[in-house]
């Protein structure tokens, strides 16, 4: 279609708020000839308060080759823009549950096109139609019931600390201040693999003296993930109930080892009143390393995964590493796509609940593609620091055929494993 | 047109807890028990959401004001009931079937009712269901173990399936008002999103009725003992991690002539 | 007057006696001697003279053989069954705690006014009191009830019972026809009974079988099962959670409201075993079940069990298996 030339206007000097941006560069902020056509398919979505960024895609593409679900699908906020512009009613589309928002297009989008904005907006209307996945509503209403995702009971919440080896004081019990509350997370909490974690935790922080407090049966989901996938009542009503659980104690420090429980604690928190010095454990304990007591020799070839939250999301990318160098006898070797550009395992955004969604979507999981470059690098152990991590890549492994090539660990393992001698 | 449909719906004890005696050895220890919705009423309600959008009308929730119920009727209201009734009076805590089968009945009096919707059992029916019970004390036909409604408002009549064994089903044609016992929707009961059970919380209204005669509680049974039963028998646990475990799977089909089928 | 009688409520479908109705006379032979009756069985039904000579195990047969009859209309059998029992007053009543008897139990306990025990699996009397367990909270808890009124109505889980001792070679001989109230009964009214299409599979016959539970949570992950299946040359059967969800169709039910099955080998895949599924398949010759709850009550009747991660054990028990069978 002809552009009218009339339509392109340029102007020769213009200062925009200091920033000079004469000639063609200002053409980028002209109107777009995409409104000129018909906008109303693409305005049911930019309508919906918190998704009015994705009206700004001018279809550069910068964001299809970071996306981790264009390796195995057909996917990218390009591409969504576009469906969406074509007629594609994205509340009913199952494109609406493939992103796991772990943020690579942000990142890179000249736009700001904002998915971590726009999936939760977007999934929050389809929710309150009743359009969720089965999956993911069971996941919803058994986080709304029992406190967590997987249906466990909530008195059982802190049975993982009868074998842990160690003391672990529980708030309630000990009823005095702390320096760190350690919140545990649900995985962590309920899952095997995921206790491993916890207890490994629980016997470094005993090992180095850390005086602190876990929650125990009062703790219940952060609902990051639900908030995401678009369950924002639920996050709301946990929000309220963990922030005056909170209130009852006193501590300096939050430190968690889930990365999304971090952001939710850092970035949403503040927004209904809970402000906390919060911490993921690697950045806890990685100025303390020198105090970490390393008996045994780890011969391991390593290769760490970046989780999405703790990274992209919140900046950290050096503490888990300090803390596997420090671990006597460790090669660390890293992925190709590392740090800022991470590829996402697929269980954020509620990836978790959506397993068997997503599998007709994708050619294979994310978690399969990443173990499958994990194991291209020739490393013997791939590393993790988040809970959503260890259960998707060990089955991974599995389901790619690598058993017996790399095993998974939590950095918390590396280290209780190094510390038993 | 539409029909008024009600839905008497109770709570009953979560089975993902465990379930312990009380000291006197007569009822369940309840202090910590955790309540869930019946799901056969969880099914009665989807079933009666659904027949309101096809024909109109109302779908009214009634429970028991016989311990923390509220969260359970906003629930109700978020997924689209339009009214919750909860019956107060002068009674003990957990009610028999019969008792609670009376005092619905008498507030059922009350309001107008096409159709009375009712989970067909619940896990604690030691004396009966109480879709029937109540279906008899109204003097309504009534069928039970219902997993298929038609309905034709204007004829004033339901064509339903009742299960049998092995996937036989008895179809009836019952004159309204009639009582079925649900067995289960032609949906999943639908999902009622956190923000609308708070927003039902915050704006919806749950009416309260007051029985007017104080119930008989009891069902003409004492319960003499309550225990958990002792099994026959146990399997014999395979131990050892996935592998070990299959391996010896694959050894007793083996050992059985599974693999000669 | 029948005060120390125990009457039997025959069920009857399309002309067959079902077996808990063996299973219920056989229990009140046992009980008769001491509540000091008859047994009287009560038969209901269109041309069902012949039928009636099947309960020779009572003492007495009841028959109301009417057109109307013919078929099983909650409404109608109830009205006729309050006017009988109204008359008789026996002591004791039961009936089967299946489709059928559920409408009946509970209306003819709040019609009469007489106490009603559900779900029972066990019957004494004590003192001339009748004294019931039940199970309650999906087979978890026992339940020992002692009846307060001078009649009682027992529903009566079937398969709990050994039918054999409700049979009797020598047919009945004390028949007696009556007249039932059916008049009257014309709210509701039979429009044909629906059968599973022909042609479909049939659990029954199947010698071994996969069986899936709740704990598969989507329909997407019965694919896991249903390759294991495939791998043991088995038939796919599943507990009422996944047919309700319309996940399999019901023909593949296992339990009370589904089929019984007694196959060579029943692997119970993420079934935690409620009395109503149990019920379907506790005969089997080898039942292997699979849950992650150590104290799931399918492992009471289990052969062996695994207490595991059915999405860790099932793809690892395929491959093994199919394996095995290629060698």
């Amino acid at each position: 279609m002809p552009v009218e030339p009339e339509r392109v206007h340029e102007k020769k000097v213009a200062i925009v708020e200091g920033v000079d941006i004469s000639g063609h560069w200002n053409r980028m902020f002209e109107q777009r000839v995409i409104w000129d056509y018909d906008t109303s398919k693409l305005d049911q979505i930019t309508s919906i308060a918190g998704a009015e960024s994705l009206g700004a895609c001018y279809q550069c593409g910068k964001c299809t080759p970071v996306c981790p679900v264009d390796h195995v699908g057909d996917y990218s906020p390009r591409k969504i823009f576009r469906k969406v512009q074509t007629g594609t009613n994205l509340l009913e589309s199952p494109d609406l549950w493939l992103c796991t928002t772990c943020m690579n297009c942000l990142r890179v989008c000249p736009k700001e096109v904002n998915m971590i904005n726009i999936m939760p907006a977007v999934r929050e209307q389809a929710v309150l139609e009743g359009n969720a996945p089965t999956e993911l509503s069971q996941a919803f209403e058994n986080t709304f019931r029992y406190g967590n995702p997987l249906g466990e009971p909530q008195r059982k919440r802190a049975d993982w600390t009868k074998d842990a080896g160690v003391p672990v004081p529980i708030m309630a019990q000990i009823r005095r201040p702390v320096d760190v509350l350690w919140f545990v997370e649900c995985y962590p909490a309920y899952h095997p693999r995921g206790k491993d974690a916890a207890r490994g935790l629980a016997r470094i922080f005993h090992a180095l003296g850390v005086d602190y407090g876990i929650l125990g049966v009062e703790e219940k989901c952060s609902c990051d993930s639900q908030r995401l996938a678009g369950e924002k009542g639920l996050f709301e009503a946990f929000t309220e109930y963990n922030i005056k659980t909170f209130s009852k104690y006193q501590f300096n420090t939050l430190v968690t080892a889930d990365p999304h429980a971090l952001n939710a604690f850092k970035k949403e928190y503040p927004k209904y009143g809970g402000n906390y010095h919060v911490l993921h454990y690697t950045q806890f304990l990685a100025p303390l390393i020198d105090r970490i007591p390393f008996r045994k020799s780890l011969p391991y070839r390593v290769t760490f995964h970046d989780p999405c939250y703790l990274g992209r999301h919140n900046g950290e990318y050096e503490a888990p590493r300090r803390l596997l160098e420090a671990i006597p006898g460790i090669e660390l070797t890293e992925m190709v796509r590392c740090k800022a550009n991470g590829y996402c395992c697929g269980g954020g955004g509620g990836g978790m609940w959506l397993d068997s969604f997503s599998r007709n979507h994708m050619s294979e999981r994310l978690s399969e593609r990443r173990v499958r470059e994990a194991v291209s690098t020739g490393a013997d152990v791939l590393a993790v620091c988040c809970p959503y991590e260890i259960s998707r890549f060990e089955d991974a492994v599995k389901s790619t055929g690598n058993e017996g090539k790399i095993i998974v660990r939590d950095i918390i393992e590396l280290i209780d494993e190094s510390m038993r001698g | 047109m539409g029909l008024n449909i009600i839905v008497p719906v109770k709570q009953v004890p979560d089975l993902v807890e465990e379930l312990e005696i009380n000291s006197e050895g007569t009822d369940l220890e309840r202090e910590w028990l955790k309540y869930k919705m019946n799901e056969w009423d969880e099914n009665a309600l989807e079933e009666a959401l659904q027949l309101k959008e096809a024909h109109g009308g109302t779908v009214t929730v009634m429970t028991l004001a016989d311990g923390d119920v509220d969260e359970m009727l906003y629930t109700c209201i978020a997924k689209g009931a339009d009214k919750a009734v909860k019956i107060a009076g002068d009674f003990e805590e957990r009610l028999s079937s019969h008792a609670l089968a009376r005092a619905l009945a008498e507030v059922i009096r009350g309001f107008p009712h096409d159709l009375i919707l009712v989970g067909v059992q619940a896990a604690d029916d030691l004396d009966g269901q109480t879709g029937v019970l109540l279906a008899t004390y109204l003097g309504l036909p009534h069928v039970s173990v219902v997993s298929g409604i038609e309905v034709d408002p204007a004829a004033r009549v339901a064509t339903v399936h009742q299960e049998y064994a092995g996937g036989v089903m008895a179809i009836f044609e019952v004159d309204l008002p009639a009582v079925l016992g649900v067995q289960a929707a032609r949906a999943v009961p639908r999902y009622a999103p956190v923000s609308r059970v708070r927003q039902a919380m915050k704006t919806a209204s749950i009416e309260e009725v007051e029985l007017a005669v104080p119930v008989e509680v009891g069902a003409g049974l004492t319960v003499r003992r309550m225990y958990k039963p002792e099994a026959s028998g146990h399997a014999e646990m395979l131990e050892g991690d996935t592998d070990k475990v299959v391996e010896q799977v694959i050894e007793i089909l083996r050992e059985r002539g599974i693999w000669r089928a | 007057m029948a005060e120390h009688d125990i009457y039997v409520v025959a069920e009857q479908l399309e002309g067959q006696l079902s077996d808990v109705t063996f299973e219920m006379l056989g229990k009140a032979r046992a009980l008769a001697p001491l509540a000091g009756g008859r047994v009287v069985a009560v038969l209901l039904g269109s041309g069902v003279q012949d039928m009636a000579t099947k309960l020779g195990v009572a003492d007495h047969v009841l028959v109301v053989d009417d057109p109307a009859l013919q078929h099983f209309v909650p409404e109608r059998a109830e009205r006729v069954l309050r006017t009988l029992l109204q008359q008789e007053q026996p002591a004791l009543t039961m009936i089967a705690s299946t489709s059928m008897g559920m409408d009946l139990a509970a209306a003819l306990s709040a019609a009469l006014d007489w106490p009603l025990v559900a779900y029972c699996n066990d019957v004494r009397l004590e003192d001339g009191r009748v004294v019931a367990t039940s199970q309650m909270y999906g087979g978890k808890i026992a339940v020992e009830t002692v009846s307060e009124g001078q009649h009682t109505i027992l529903s009566i889980i079937a398969g709990v019972f050994p039918a054999a001792e409700g049979q009797s070679s020598a047919p009945a001989t004390s028949i007696q026809t009556v007249s039932g109230d059916v008049a009257g009964a014309a709210r509701m009214r039979f429009k044909g009974l629906s059968m599973p299409e022909a042609g479909d599979v049939d659990i029954t016959r199947a010698p071994l079988l996969v069986s899936v539970g709740r704990g598969i949570g989507s329909k997407d992950n019965i694919e896991l099962v249903e390759e294991l299946a495939g791998a043991l040359g088995a038939e796919l059967a599943a507990s009422r959670p996944i047919i309700d969800s319309g996940w399999l169709p019901k023909l593949r039910q296992v339990g009370k409201s589904g089929l019984t099955v007694k196959p060579k080998l029943y692997l119970a895949v993420g079934i935690s075993g409620a009395p109503e599924h149990l019920q379907g398949m506790k005969d089997a010759e080898l039942i292997i079940a699979i849950n992650s709850d150590a104290s799931a009550p399918i492992f009471e009747v289990a052969h062996y069990g695994i207490v595991g991660d059915l999405f860790d054990i099932v793809p690892a028990l395929t491959e093994q298996i199919a394996a095995v069978r290629s060698e």
